[in-house]
């Protein structure tokens, strides 16, 4: 499926009225760019790498230990030992991985912040990101006369 | 060794005589990336890059919520990224440049939007490829175990290889890249359609013993919702091929098309994996496994079926890992290009004409990731940006609509019953949210971290070294309200 006109015959006219005059931003010496590309690389280690280092962020796990633990004990079926088996498993190996559960007890206050946070961060961007839209339409559609 | 300093690539689609077509003209002397990939290459690249979930990362979901919740994820998320690509096929075939969601953002929403979506790119598939390093590096050491050769084999060394080798491939030139993709994508389907049928699912008992093996929801329904974060590890990366646009020959048929049919292989794919796996191996085990369908051929006795699998996982991992470095760097020489990025990211290599200091620039970050970093949380990262990207998408059609109604501007596709699937995916997405939220709450937050901080600096910092009106460089009319 296609929409109907050819992009021709509504692109926007060669010369406009007189608008704002275009924004010519500064040049960045290289140094600049070096500094901004760190501080990019920075920030993925700071926000992402040392939660995870330091162990901060993760599986919200507990973990139910058994002593002496049996296939029987760790709630096991025959076929399920025997495939345990074949993976090189013993009970005493199994134990953790089998005994191991996620941790799903409901923090309301902290759902809501992180809630607030992620409503925050669309609100702020969708607001911002207009605020420049206007800006970018305008030098683009209204701006001076182009040669 | 570079052509130039300035923005390269020319923007596409200009029409002759407009400001636009100037600025085309203007920039076409300098060098643009090269216009030779068909529909099977944009297959080979959404599907190179997901198919590995397939391999790996989806069984998380039976972890965090059983066997059938996972199911019920695999089919949610399903219709999650049928949305994705609904949406997505109608905004990249209209607007067809270098960077995909990030480019169609920077038309749709705005600056700061397309600042933030050229991230969430960056990032989905750098810990995409990242999380193939790892298994990488876990299948081969878990290879030479099976193979009596252990404590041989340092993991670490195969995931370096892996990101060094695939950045220098990508470096040489995208053809061959996705042409390489194609191949290796073809054969990791191959292996599981081959290990589907060596497990004879006509025979219920024989191999897979899904009588025994399969439990109930040991979360409760609560696991249903749980198993929906890492559900989306069946398809994510589907959308990376509008990556690419730049480089299709014929963006409007080529992109809607590799897209739809890509989705349909994942959609068999997943539904064979997940069949296969839960008739195998215990669900507990399942839930942490790195290389599941590995583990499930061994499972079948057979050693040729073993190796076989070994090399499917393999092919997937450098597969995915191979297109995610394409899509990464792709959308961060978008941003250098646009000076989002420092424009020293936006030059084109004088002889491959790859964007080769996009490509070089993550390796030390994929590399750190890779050797030290659990496999849960790399996925985990790659998830929420992509989660991130697709809320976005879901507004961004919307406004799409709203500024350019049909009839206005030539699309070359046009999805069907809006606004549904835009409400569809938003409803999807706000579920996959409160997924991650149950185990990875902590995590969320330090992502949204990353994301407001970077925001804070792009605002306050780098903006001024961006031009207001080059941004927009599709020929349309004004967009309806401004």
């Amino acid at each position: 499926m296609a929409g109907a006109p050819s992009p021709q015959s509504r692109k926007p006219p060669n010369r406009l009225p007189q608008g704002r005059t275009p924004y010519e931003p500064p040049a960045q010496s290289v140094a600049g760019q070096v500094v901004d590309a760190l501080l990019m690389l920075v920030l993925v280690v700071i926000t992402l790498y040392l939660p995870l280092l330091l162990k901060l962020a993760g599986g919200g796990t507990t973990t139910k230990t058994v002593e002496n633990p049996t296939w029987e004990s760790l709630g096991q079926n025959a076929v399920m030992a025997a495939q345990w088996e074949k993976l090189d498993f013993t009970p005493e190996k199994a134990a953790t991985i089998i005994g191991t559960r996620f941790d799903y007890a409901f923090n309301w206050g902290a759902m809501a912040f992180t809630a607030l946070i992620i409503v925050g961060y669309f609100v702020f961007l969708f607001r911002y990101s207009d605020k420049q839209y206007r800006e970018v339409i305008a030098e683009r559609f209204d701006g001076p006369p182009r040669n | 060794m570079t052509s130039t300093l300035q923005p390269a690539a020319a923007p596409p689609s200009a029409v002759p005589g407009t400001p636009t077509a100037e600025v085309a003209t203007e920039k076409s002397r300098k060098i643009a990336l090269l216009r030779v990939l068909g529909p099977g290459h944009v297959w080979a690249l959404g599907v190179g890059i997901v198919l590995v979930g397939e391999f790996m990362g989806w069984n998380f979901a039976v972890g965090k919520g059983g066997p059938l919740a996972a199911l019920a994820a695999c089919w949610l998320a399903g219709i999650l990224y049928t949305c994705v690509a609904m949406i997505d096929s109608e905004i990249t075939s209209t607007v067809a440049a270098a960077g995909g969601q990030y480019a169609q953002a920077k038309h749709i929403i705005g600056p700061l939007a397309a600042f933030n979506v050229g991230l969430y790119l960056v990032m989905a598939y750098t810990m995409l490829e990242v999380s193939n390093a790892i298994v990488t590096g876990d299948l081969i050491e878990a290879f030479a175990h099976s193979l009596h050769l252990e404590g041989t084999v340092d993991k670490r060394a195969f995931m370096v290889l892996t990101v060094v080798a695939l950045a220098f491939l990508n470096y040489r030139g995208v053809l061959a890249t996705l042409t390489l993709n194609l191949v290796i994508t073809a054969a990791a389907f191959a292996a599981i359609v081959v290990l589907f049928v060596a497990a004879q699912p006509w025979a219920p008992g024989a191999v897979l013993q899904h009588e025994s093996l399969l439990v109930g929801l040991p979360y409760g329904s609560l696991g249903i919702l749980a198993a929906m974060h890492f559900g989306l590890w069946f398809y994510l990366g589907i959308e990376g091929t509008t990556q690419a646009a730049e480089e299709v020959r014929s963006p409007a048929r080529a992109l809607p098309l590799g897209t739809m049919t890509g989705m349909m292989t994942l959609l068999i794919a997943a539904t064979l994996t997940w069949y296969v796996s839960t008739g195998l191996m215990p669900w507990e085990y399942l839930g942490q496994a790195v290389t599941p369908l590995y583990d499930a051929a061994r499972l079948t006795g057979s050693r040729w079926l073993e190796l076989f699998l070994f090399l499917g996982t393999l092919f997937a991992t450098v597969a995915s890992a191979n297109g995610c470095i394409n899509d990464a760097s792709r959308a961060w020489f978008a941003m250098g290009r646009d000076r989002y990025m420092p424009v020293w990211f936006g030059a084109v290599h004088p002889t491959y004409r790859t964007p080769y200091r996009a490509i070089v620039f993550f390796v030390p970050i994929a590399i750190l990731f890779a050797i030290s970093t659990p496999l849960d949380q790399t996925i985990t990262l790659s998830i929420l940006s992509g989660l991130l990207g697709y809320t976005l998408m879901g507004i961004s059609i919307v406004l799409f609509r709203r500024k350019w109604p049909l009839g206005t501007i030539a699309r070359g596709y046009v999805h069907p019953l809006h606004p549904l699937p835009a409400l569809l995916l938003l409803s999807l997405c706000t579920v996959t949210y409160l997924a991650v939220f149950l185990g990875y709450g902590t995590q969320l937050l330090a992502m949204m971290a990353f994301y407001i901080a970077a925001s804070a600096w792009f605002v306050l910092h780098r903006y001024k070294y961006v031009r207001r009106g080059e941004q927009f460089t599709m020929p349309w009319p004004k967009p309806k309200g401004y």
